[in-house]
């Protein structure tokens, strides 16, 4: 493996969130009965006119200028021209050698590096229908075509061949991801197809400037894997140039079950897309006065707001990097903070037992029903001593399932903390007369003993007493 | 010139099946509609700017604002053959 180097590049393919399709006033609503979101435009009667959806060039400006790109200020479509019934038209409107927007790129941080890995090129292209297959493809005895799909706005990002493992192209995507989302064009949703990712592979001697021959690798539909994909995809190669065979230029489909990459296609029969101008459509003209202004409507983007977390909360930059990686993790987090001015412990919740119950759930932060007011209310009451940083945790879950104010749920489970000295003492008393052999074990110089025996105290009172006065009691009435 | 393994690979992709004659026929016709289009080459095009596009019109946009859906029926009054609301299609690998 030393010896060789691996060079990936990736193209995304992204929707856009309009209300309707790129070249026609259908619209784009997600689960639509099948055929019933379609108009002329996109079955490609004979005889209609495409005309693009001026907020479709605003969105694929917007996320250009936050992947740095330049934006074209001359720009066009062309037809891709190929046959499969997913595309009534039997061509694919798309742009070819003038692209909304070229030469951008994004930061990516892998083991505590950092790496700039360029964008080549951003282009706006429509969607096409889906194909519904009975079992698999290459068993179905025949598809159905629903062509909702066709013509939703798409923006295909096409990476430099920058990356060189796995885990770069995964923290590219993670980073594409965080950045497209932030400028709120698109949900990026990869289970639901909103995010889709393709890459090119090869592999090369190290130190050898050349590039080998690529594959191109479809179908992988998670962050998972893309790098389990590409992993594969790496020693398929090398294992070909070991055995002095050679690598066929051609494209592969990932196939998670098995979890190998199959051939589709090789290159002698690839597709001939024989692009040219779309008549049907005229050019764009892109002012940069327009420019400036979608500039304006940029939010704080991922890097940004990490640095500001940690220069204003006095973050570590691993919690400022967990709790950017979505606007909406990043909003709670800051709405926590303005009711409860306490960050690092607002990040601790947050990335310990908010996360851990979101994951345990498959809960998204959108979802959680604890607002950012209870979960500060929570910190307050742990604050004032009226619950114990164990008793915490369990209103934190209660408040995670049900959505109810901390206050209620302390009142209603009777969880308020017991700090009545006079109650705890005669608990203490009791786990004293009741623990002979710990209370000699402290006494003769082992300090454990004592947390044995607090312990004893909290069980006795189902972990309400104040852990603080206990552990003060019971040294005074073990006279040390 | 071109050849016949040319049209042939043209007439795949646009779908089309020929015959030996007609793929002669095409041949030599696109052959000689090649060499017609190719005394372009010989303009002096110094200083003519690239045309990406022949109408003289730029940034023509509509408004983000759905409009009507064909009725299900008309969608699919054309489909060759049609499985509820779906076009059905053969498999295509």
């Amino acid at each position: 493996m030393a010896q060789y180097e691996a060079v990936i590049g990736l193209e995304v393919h992204v929707e856009l969130k309009t209300g309707t399709k790129i070249f026609c006033p259908s619209s784009t609503e997600f689960g639509a009965a099948p055929n019933h979101h379609v108009c002329p435009v996109c079955l490609g009667l004979p005889g209609v006119l495409p005309v693009i959806n001026r907020k479709v060039v605003e969105y694929a400006i917007k996320a250009a200028l936050a992947l740095n790109c330049r934006i074209a200020p001359y720009s066009k479509f062309d037809r891709k021209n190929y046959y499969y019934p997913d595309l009534p038209k039997n061509y694919q409107i798309s742009q070819y050698d003038l692209p909304i927007a070229a030469n951008g790129y994004l930061e990516i941080e892998v083991n505590g590096r950092a790496k700039r890995i360029g964008i080549t090129r951003v282009h706006m292209e429509e969607d096409a229908g889906k194909l519904v297959h009975q079992g698999s493809i290459s068993t179905t005895p025949y598809s159905l075509v629903d062509y909702n799909r066709t013509g939703v706005p798409l923006i295909e990002i096409v990476s430099e061949p920058d990356m060189r493992t796995p885990e770069e192209a995964a923290a590219y995507l993670e980073k594409l991801k965080a950045i497209i989302q932030y400028t709120g064009v698109s949900d990026c949703k990869m289970q639901e197809g909103s995010l889709r990712c393709d890459a090119n592979v090869s592999v090369r001697p190290a130190g050898q400037t050349g590039l080998g021959t690529k594959t191109e690798i479809k179908n992988m539909n998670s962050f998972k894997a893309l790098q389990r994909a590409l992993q594969y995809e790496i020693e398929r190669q090398i294992d070909l140039l070991e055995q002095g065979e050679q690598v066929v230029q051609e494209t592969r489909t990932w196939d998670e079950d098995r979890g190998v990459t199959l051939s589709l296609r090789s290159k002698e029969e690839a597709h001939d897309y024989r692009y040219f101008p779309e008549p049907d459509l005229v050019p764009m003209v892109i002012s940069e006065e327009w420019v400036n202004e979608i500039r304006s409507t940029l939010p704080e983007l991922p890097d940004r707001r990490k640095q500001r977390f940690v220069r204003d909360y006095g973050l570590p930059a691993y919690d400022a990097a967990v709790l950017t990686s979505t606007r909406e993790l990043a909003d709670y987090f800051e709405r926590c903070v303005e009711l409860y001015n306490h960050p690092k412990t607002v990040s601790n919740w947050v990335m310990g037992d908010l996360s851990r119950m979101m994951n345990a759930t498959g809960t998204e932060i959108g979802d959680v029903c604890i607002r950012p007011e209870q979960l500060a209310g929570m910190l307050q009451l742990l604050d004032k001593g009226t619950i114990s940083g164990k008793i915490a945790k369990t209103v934190f879950e209660e408040m995670f399932r049900t959505g109810k104010d901390p206050e209620a749920i302390v009142k209603e489970k009777g969880l308020v903390q017991i700090s009545d000295q006079a109650v705890i003492e005669k608990v203490v008393e009791e786990v004293i007369a009741n623990n002979t052999k710990s209370v000699e074990d402290y006494l003769s110089g082992k300090e454990r003993a004592l947390g044995f025996l607090v312990g004893q105290v909290m069980k006795a009172t189902k972990g309400k007493a104040n852990p603080g006065l206990v552990n003060k009691l019971l040294r005074e009435k073990l006279g040390k | 010139m071109i050849s016949i393994k040319e049209v042939e690979h043209v007439a795949l992709l646009a779908r089309l099946e020929l015959s030996e004659e007609e793929k002669e026929v095409y041949t030599k016709q696109l052959s000689d509609i090649l060499e017609h289009a190719r005394k372009l080459q010989d303009l002096d095009t110094e200083g003519v700017p690239p045309t990406a596009h022949v109408l003289p019109l730029q940034n023509v946009f509509r408004e983000d604002r759905v409009g009507e859906h064909l009725d299900i029926e008309d969608v699919l009054s054309n489909a060759p053959e049609r499985e509820g609301d779906f076009f059905k299609v053969p498999r295509i690998v």
